[in-house]
């Protein structure tokens, strides 16, 4: 327990308030008091409880094994001093800094997450930070119905599965219409037609991610652009892999009006799915339906620079029901580790690891297919992720399995989200995955497909 | 006077993008092929117009920045409703072992058996400890749990086919912003409900209200004025008689802990900050963890996944859940902090839960006792773990605001209590001190509010042009407001703007 108080201190505070026991200062009526005490088992001294607490940790196999997971969140080399930084008692453990003479320094590192987020997404603005990636396309939705009054999505199914998942839990509630655009062959986003089912202006906002579910940079041509931009749709570009934004063409040069994304990827753990870190970003004209938390840079009354909490009058604690967003508590301290992440790395430390990521994937690309019977899935160009369709006559469960009694997790089975790709799998390959990496995958792969060749029946494989 | 900060922390901190040059960032990743191999150059981006920094200069630039940040860990941090309690550091320990912290949420459940025990025993904990038929870990804060519990609400209501006349959400004016806001993002109309003379939500205003349109009503308890709702059970009784949902926001939960169980007063829906009551650190705004409980006739509502156990012990996943609202965030939960959460759990086992919010009750009636002759006190009866103070009769005697007071405790070495809320008391200072603080401690804090009192009465202006010690002045609020400067702009066109 990490309260201080002795007998004694408890015996003078008591007399000092006039109560005579603690039990007399929780008194609750009758009806609603707590009947025995709470099921839990007693306190533990500290080194029971770190031994404790370490035993969950050692049964999370899974991080021994080589893995080649992504699907929204990225393992990434991370300098330590990153965390060094960030953990600092200071950042750790202050509240949203409502006490802007005193909280100067991080209202200074938000402005600087903001600005980062803006030169990365090629944006105007951006805010201080959102839960997640899928959060931060469900709030750009809101921003979108807001700021042209119709209550129609329409969202690519090349958008992370679980992102469109919380876009339609959030469009429920606002009672809003959630459309889809198909596939296409080359793994990208069909827009053939978009101009005909945007003409009607239906739609506040039409959602494409890149590089999308499948690795794929998937970005609107011109004619697409153009038909999104005659119709008045708000164009929303996610990101759900923010280390693209070190390569790739930012989400404002491709026309969207807001980016709405994750940067989990900038430095913060896996974590087993979280906390991570959404941003949104979007063109000027939408500062005022903007959620969350904003810094502005202004001055005090000695004529200093100064941080501060502005624009409030978006906010839930000012509007109420009328507030852009309920938002409250954001990712500040996750934002802050990207922060720093960005600024160690650098310009050119963020190019290099971006360049690597690619590198590390089309070398993957190519040692995988060059096993008989694996073949991409989708022929557009991808940034960190692939889908592989393996061998007939193999079940990706079993596949997965497989590789699994190699000690190495094989990526995402596609079949969970898309029937049609039910023989794929997900890879997905950074600057964190080694040569070595690769080659130990493809050496069970070719392992595994070879006992299950036809003519080795010594070899079950439990599909 | 306190000490004077750290002297760096008076002078200034460039921004990150106002310091170095291209070429001096530490090198972190060998040099591979360049990108325009792999990707078509139309799909490329031209150089990063982002600043390279030497490791020194950034491990300097973010200590200084720590340098000019007020935390806990600094001093003694009184935000009501916030409950700013110290963050053990033996949980950022347990968290940011491997185990833990490089765990793929795509993990085979075979090799993730550990961190599903762990969401799994703090899921049941706080069900026990809250007294509710089931938690869910996935909402990410306060908010975005009200807003989960309102989609559970809608769904239920839409079950039973009152869907399209149940919009109404009763909120009292002691509430929350959040609460307003969550409901506008279901669809629902918000009343809100004034407090009685008492500080409480009365049970006749309550019904005068109820009806055939009542979805939730929406209580914290303890309320924002530091009050026991000490009709709760008749209150729940008359929302349930008129078919709505009691909803339970636990922003001030800690001052239940094992004293009082809101499944047992009648809540439908709750939600927990963990975050606040059980010790994971703010950040400086977040993440927090939100998790929502629901009595057992809305488990089905639950977001996916839920963690459930087999016969064999073993966890796993579950998505399948065909009356579920849908989920609420990208993976499973802000897990990390589930970690550090049933940590502190098991820190303080039942019996400590429940003295910690006894002494947390402790701390708070101290403070009270001690400034009530000095300072308006609106409620003069036994408070929670936190309770207000007004200063209108002071404004009006000398001049000096919540506003000033707050500022003058910054010159002090305090941080300021949340002042202007809840809004129904003018000039609101709402003090939490949590029980992690030392009497030592408090009575500092009561002596430096009774010097800014005394000062305000002799020399206004003093407490006026407060702060004075902080390594900046008020700020021009206005000039934020009116002349927005969210980002830094490169002095250069910015090379993404000119193409």
């Amino acid at each position: 327990m990490y309260a201080p108080h002795t007998d004694s201190d408890v015996a003078e505070m008591l007399a000092a308030v006039g109560a005579s026991s603690l039990q007399e200062l929780v008194e609750v009526p009758e009806a609603v008091r707590i009947k025995g005490a709470l099921e839990i088992p007693p306190g533990l001294p500290e080194s029971e409880l770190s031994a404790k607490m370490s035993a969950y940790a050692k049964r999370n196999g899974a991080v021994d094994y080589l893995s080649f997971l992504g699907a929204g969140a990225y393992r990434h080399y991370v300098p330590p001093v990153v965390m060094s930084l960030a953990m600092r008692g200071e950042f750790l453990t202050a509240y949203t800094p409502y006490q802007a003479e005193v909280s100067q320094g991080y209202l200074q590192a938000i402005y600087e997450w903001q600005t980062y987020i803006c030169l990365l997404t090629g944006l105007d603005i951006a805010n201080a930070s959102v839960y997640d990636g899928a959060t931060a396309l469900a709030e750009a939705a809101i921003m979108a119905v807001n700021a042209t009054g119709r209550r129609a999505i329409l969202v690519s199914s090349a958008v992370h599965p679980n992102y469109r998942t919380v876009l339609r839990t959030y469009a429920r509630g606002l009672e809003l219409e959630v459309e889809e655009l198909p596939l296409q062959a080359d793994g990208t986003t069909d827009l053939a037609g978009l101009a005909a089912r945007l003409a009607g202006g239906r739609f506040a906002a039409i959602a494409l991610q890149s590089p999308n579910f499948f690795g794929c940079i998937d970005t609107p041509d011109g004619s697409a652009r153009a038909a999104i931009e005659a119709s008045g749709t708000v164009p929303i570009g996610v990101v759900a892999e923010a280390m693209s934004l070190g390569a790739l063409l930012p989400p404002a040069q491709w026309g969207a009006q807001i980016a709405a994304g994750e940067a989990q990827s900038f430095g913060n753990p896996l974590a087993y799915g979280g906390p991570y870190v959404g941003f949104i970003a979007a063109t000027k004209e939408h500062m005022r339906r903007i959620p969350g938390r904003l810094v502005g840079r202004t001055l005090d009354n000695r004529g200093n620079i100064a941080y501060v909490l502005t624009l409030q009058a978006r906010e839930q604690h000012i509007r109420r029901e009328k507030a852009t967003s309920n938002i409250c508590t954001n990712q500040a301290h996750c934002a802050l580790v990207a922060t720093i992440y960005l600024a160690a790395l650098g310009a050119s430390g963020l190019e290099r690891a971006a360049a690597l990521n690619l590198e590390r994937t089309q070398l993957l690309c190519e040692r995988v297919t060059a096993l008989a019977g694996f073949e991409r899935a989708f022929a557009a160009p991808v940034f960190n992720e692939v889908a592989i369709r393996i061998p007939p006559g193999l079940s990706v469960t079993a596949l997965l399995d497989e590789l699994q009694n190699r000690r190495i997790v094989g990526g995402v089975a596609l079949g969970r989200w898309y029937p049609e790709l039910a023989d794929c799998i997900l890879l997905c390959a950074t600057e964190a995955t080694t040569v070595a990496d690769i080659d130990a995958l493809c050496a069970a792969l070719a392992q595994i497909t070879k006992s299950a060749a036809p003519g080795t029946p010594e070899v079950v494989l439990h599909a | 006077m306190p000490e004077a900060v750290n002297v760096n922390a008076a002078l200034g901190e460039k921004l990150i993008f106002e310091q170095g040059q291209r070429g001096r960032a530490t090198t972190y990743f060998p040099n591979g092929r360049s990108a325009e191999q792999f990707v078509p150059k139309a799909q490329l981006r031209g150089p990063l117009p982002l600043p390279d920094n030497s490791e020194l200069d950034v491990v300097r630039h973010f200590t200084r920045l720590s340098h000019r940040t007020f935390a806990i860990d600094v001093g003694f941090y009184p935000l009501g409703s916030c409950t700013m309690k110290y963050n053990p550091r033996i949980n950022e320990a347990m968290a940011a072992q491997a185990g833990f912290k490089d765990l793929h949420p795509y993990a085979p459940e075979s090799l993730a058996q550990g961190a599903l025990a762990v969401m799994y025993e703090l899921e049941r904990a706080l069900s026990s400890i809250f007294g509710m038929a089931a938690f869910s870990l996935n909402p990410a804060a306060g908010a975005h749990a009200e807003l989960t519990a309102l989609l559970i609400a809608k769904a239920h209501f839409e079950k039973i086919g009152q869907g399209a006349v149940r919009r109404t959400v009763i909120v009292p004016d002691t509430a929350h912003g959040t609460n307003p806001a969550s409901a506008a993002m279901v669809g629902y109309t918000v009343i809100s409900l004034p407090s009685d003379a008492r500080g409480r939500v009365g049970v006749e205003e309550i019904k005068s209200v109820l009806g055939d349109d009542t979805a939730v009503c929406m209580m914290t308890n303890p309320n924002t004025l530091g009050l026991f709702e000490d009709h709760v059970a008749e209150i729940a009784a008359a929302v349930h008689a008129a078919g709505g949902l009691m909803y339970y926001d636990g922003a001030n939960a800690n001052a239940l802990m094992g004293n009082a169980r809101p499944g047992d007063m009648g809540f439908d829906l709750m939600h927990l900050n963990l975050h606040k009551t059980f010790s994971i650190p703010h950040g400086g705004g977040g993440a927090g963890h939100g998790p929502v409980g629901v009595a057992s006739h809305l488990v089905p509502f639950l977001p996916v996944p839920v963690v459930s156990k087999d016969e064999h012990g073993l966890f796993a996943l579950e998505f399948d859940r065909p009356e579920t609202i849908g989920s609420m965030r990208s993976f499973w939960s802000n897990f990390a902090h589930a970690v550090r959460a049933l940590t502190y759990i098991y820190a303080n086992g039942g019996e400590g839960l429940t003295r910690i919010s006894q002494l947390a009750v402790l701390n708070a009636n101290y403070v009270r006792a001690k400034i009530k002759d000095f300072i308006t006190t609106p409620y003069d009866e036994t408070c929670r773990h936190e309770f207000v103070v007004s200063a209108q009769e002071l404004k009006r005697e000398t001049g000096v605001k919540a506003l000033d007071i707050a500022k003058a405790l910054l010159d002090r070495g305090y941080h300021a209590p949340t002042i202007y809320f809840p809004l129904l008391v003018p000039e609101c200072l709402m003090i939490e001190p949590t029980e992690t603080e030392t009497k030592e401690t408090l009575d500092g804090f009561i002596a430096a509010l009774r010097d800014i009192v005394e000062t305000a009465k002799t020399n206004p202006q003093a407490v006026l042009d407060a702060p004075l010690n902080t390594v900046v002045g008020r700020i021009d609020e206005t000039r934020a407001a009116r002349q927005p400067d969210l980002r830094w702009r490169p002095p250069v066109a910015d090379p993404l703007e000119a193409s």
